[in-house]
């Protein structure tokens, strides 16, 4: 051998060297980057959280904390509930195609009983929280006219406006329908945020 | 410097000198970045922004470590803490006003220090890496200067984070497990601020320090750019050095000095008369504490983040996803990185260029205000329209740039500075 070089084996070992050296940074950065995911504590936390709605009035609202979010549940009256289809005309999405909703959850309505109406009060365009604008005819919002406004969501960080399923109006900066939860009836007078219709038998 | 008063201690005093010397660099490193670093004799005003940069990192680390002291980062804890340091700590309310000031003025500094590239075009060639590092300190003085945004927990602190880490959330597939790494919870909580502490407490400083060295060793590798965008290292005089350069230090040294001075009575009229600039440096709602179930009226980011709000606003919704918006405000800061190379004029500096650049550079810094201006108000017209108008001329500005910057007229550089 004396001083002559064998590049041809030099090379390979660097090569090998290298990649073995890169897959063992690969997996010495897993436990680092999955520290970053949510812990077990947070993962508790996050637990179903039940409410009661046997005292909400008709056309009222409750909101309760589940995950950090704002859900709300609104008890709808037999008039708002009738008044979801008359803006159709005016929702980007008035099916929920594009929207995030459990399946029971896909109708106009956008709720498994029509008269409570359950929902993540979180807009879909940037996580802000949209208040309620029950009023019909409210002065500041309209759809297309001056006092049309149906009642609804009006979300003031970028102007979103939802009708009163949570359903986009056209031409707002939100691209998706308000989310519904998933949400299960216990019982005629309790909802639990966080578990699937059917879950409890 | 001992003098002929004490020539023994003199004597001893270049001994340790050449004692160090033997062991660290440390004249040679001296002479090549500062008494020996010849820069162009022809600087102006718009030069002094890079060393008053430096100036706010410094005092933003030392600000920073001693507000650390007294600051808790938990949910529980923070927003109490930073009342504690502002009513109860011995001239804590100095500290942190000069640290929320510093923060405002580390970006009117670099904001400056960026335009005064565009005007000379320090950003061309020899010097398109010394560009990109700057670039990449800018980055990371916007993440810098977000998770730092956290801290205080008040209320537009969490709402600004919350829609700031929503932009992630709107990627394809991925947005949602993205969120819900980054905040390591189901929305901004404890565990998202004791992170955003870790990032803006080590991780971010330790970053820039390890960017600004870089950035200076470039620029002392390729030399300063000046006025005339003119190379002075192609004339050099009889002693080997620049004709037209002269040494950092003293000139230089004692210039940006003096800028420092000016800067200071700018500053602490700041700090001490209007810490809050009118709800420009500090909103009002961060005096609430934070409420994730209460959004502020009307969420803006600080005012040094509010072009790009702009532009993210002025993206509708397509395809059932508002990821352009975001793509555009993440466009428009990659942007910058490409500038040397979408420049193609046959001069650099301003003085020498055309109408149409001028014109077209005059009209950017006027649109970028504005943008910023838009950022900052409430999403109606006419804010919606002008954010609109601002976002396509921020484009066409950059786009168009190897196209305008080649038909404008020019007139022939100098081979010496000027003034």
């Amino acid at each position: 051998m004396g001083e002559a070089v064998d590049r041809g084996r030099r090379q390979l070992l660097t090569a090998a060297t290298t990649l073995t050296g890169a897959v063992g940074v690969a997996f010495a950065a897993v436990p680092f980057l999955a520290s970053w995911k949510p812990s077990a504590r947070a993962k508790a936390l996050g637990a179903p959280v039940e409410i009661d709605i046997s005292k909400l009035e008709p056309g009222a609202m409750i909101k309760i904390e589940w995950r950090g979010k704002p859900v709300w549940v609104v008890r709808r009256t037999r008039e708002m509930i009738n008044r979801l289809a008359s803006v159709e005309g005016f929702l980007a999405d008035p099916g929920s195609e594009r929207s995030r909703q459990p399946g029971y959850a896909k109708n106009e309505a956008r709720a498994v009983n029509p008269e409570y109406f359950v929902v993540l009060g979180v807009c879909t365009h940037l996580g802000c929280a949209p208040m309620s604008r029950f009023e019909l005819g409210d002065a500041e919002l309209t759809t297309s006219s001056p006092g049309d406004w149906p009642g609804g969501f009006y979300c003031p960080c970028h102007g979103s406006k939802f009708d009163l399923s949570g359903r986009v109006f056209r031409g707002v900066p939100a691209p998706t329908n308000l989310e519904v939860p998933p949400y299960t009836f216990v019982d005629s007078g309790h909802i639990v945020i966080g578990v699937d219709q059917g879950s409890f038998g | 410097m001992a003098g002929q008063a004490a020539p023994a201690a003199a004597g001893k005093m270049a001994a340790l000198v050449a004692w160090i010397d033997a062991r660290f660099p440390m004249t040679k490193m001296w002479n090549e970045h500062a008494a020996q670093y010849y820069a162009p004799k022809n600087f102006n005003v718009w030069y002094y922004f890079g060393s008053l940069a430096l100036f706010v990192l410094a005092l933003q680390i030392v600000t920073g470590i001693f507000l650390t002291m007294s600051y808790k980062p938990s949910a529980a804890d923070a927003f109490g803490s930073v009342e504690y340091i502002m009513r109860d700590v011995e001239w804590g309310w100095l500290i942190r006003y000069l640290h929320s000031t510093g923060a405002s003025a580390f970006f009117i500094v670099v904001y400056l220090h960026m335009f005064r590239g565009l005007l000379y075009g320090s950003h061309r060639r020899p010097r398109e890496l010394l560009w990109i590092f700057g670039v990449l300190i800018y980055l990371a003085l916007m993440a810098e200067a977000f998770f730092g945004y956290l801290l205080p927990w008040g209320n537009m602190s969490y709402w600004g984070a919350q829609v700031i880490v929503s932009l992630f959330g709107s990627f394809p597939v991925i947005g949602d497990a993205l969120v819900e790494w980054i905040r390591g919870d189901y929305f901004i909580s404890d565990i998202t601020l004791n992170r955003f502490f870790a990032l803006h407490v080590v991780a971010l400083p330790l970053v820039l320090i390890f960017l600004v060295v870089a950035h200076l060793l470039a620029l002392h590798e390729v030399g300063s750019n000046n006025p005339d965008g003119i190379e002075i290292k192609k004339v050099k005089g009889p002693d080997g050095h620049p004709a037209d350069g002269i040494p950092f230090h003293p000139y230089y040294t004692v210039k940006d000095v003096f800028g420092l001075g000016v800067f200071l009575v700018l500053f602490a009229a700041v700090v001490f008369f209007a810490p809050e600039l009118g709800g420009l440096f500090l909103e009002a709602p961060n005096f609430e504490p934070a409420n994730p179930l209460l959004t502020p009226e009307h969420i803006a980011p600080v005012w040094y983040f509010t072009p790009y709000y702009a532009m993210l606003r002025a993206v509708p919704a397509f395809a059932g996803t508002q990821v352009w918006g975001v793509l555009v405000m993440f466009a428009a800061i990659l942007l910058l990185f490409f500038l040397p190379w979408l420049d193609r004029a046959p001069v650099k500096s301003i003085r020498y260029r055309g109408p149409v650049y001028k014109v077209a550079l005059m009209l950017f810094a006027a649109t970028f205000i504005m943008l910023g201006y838009c950022g900052l108000k409430p999403a109606v017209e006419p804010f919606k329209t002008m954010s609109v108008i601002g976002t396509i001329y921020y484009f066409v500005f950059f786009l168009a740039m190897p196209w305008y910057s080649r038909i404008d007229s020019h007139k022939p550089e100098p081979a010496r500075v000027t003034k």
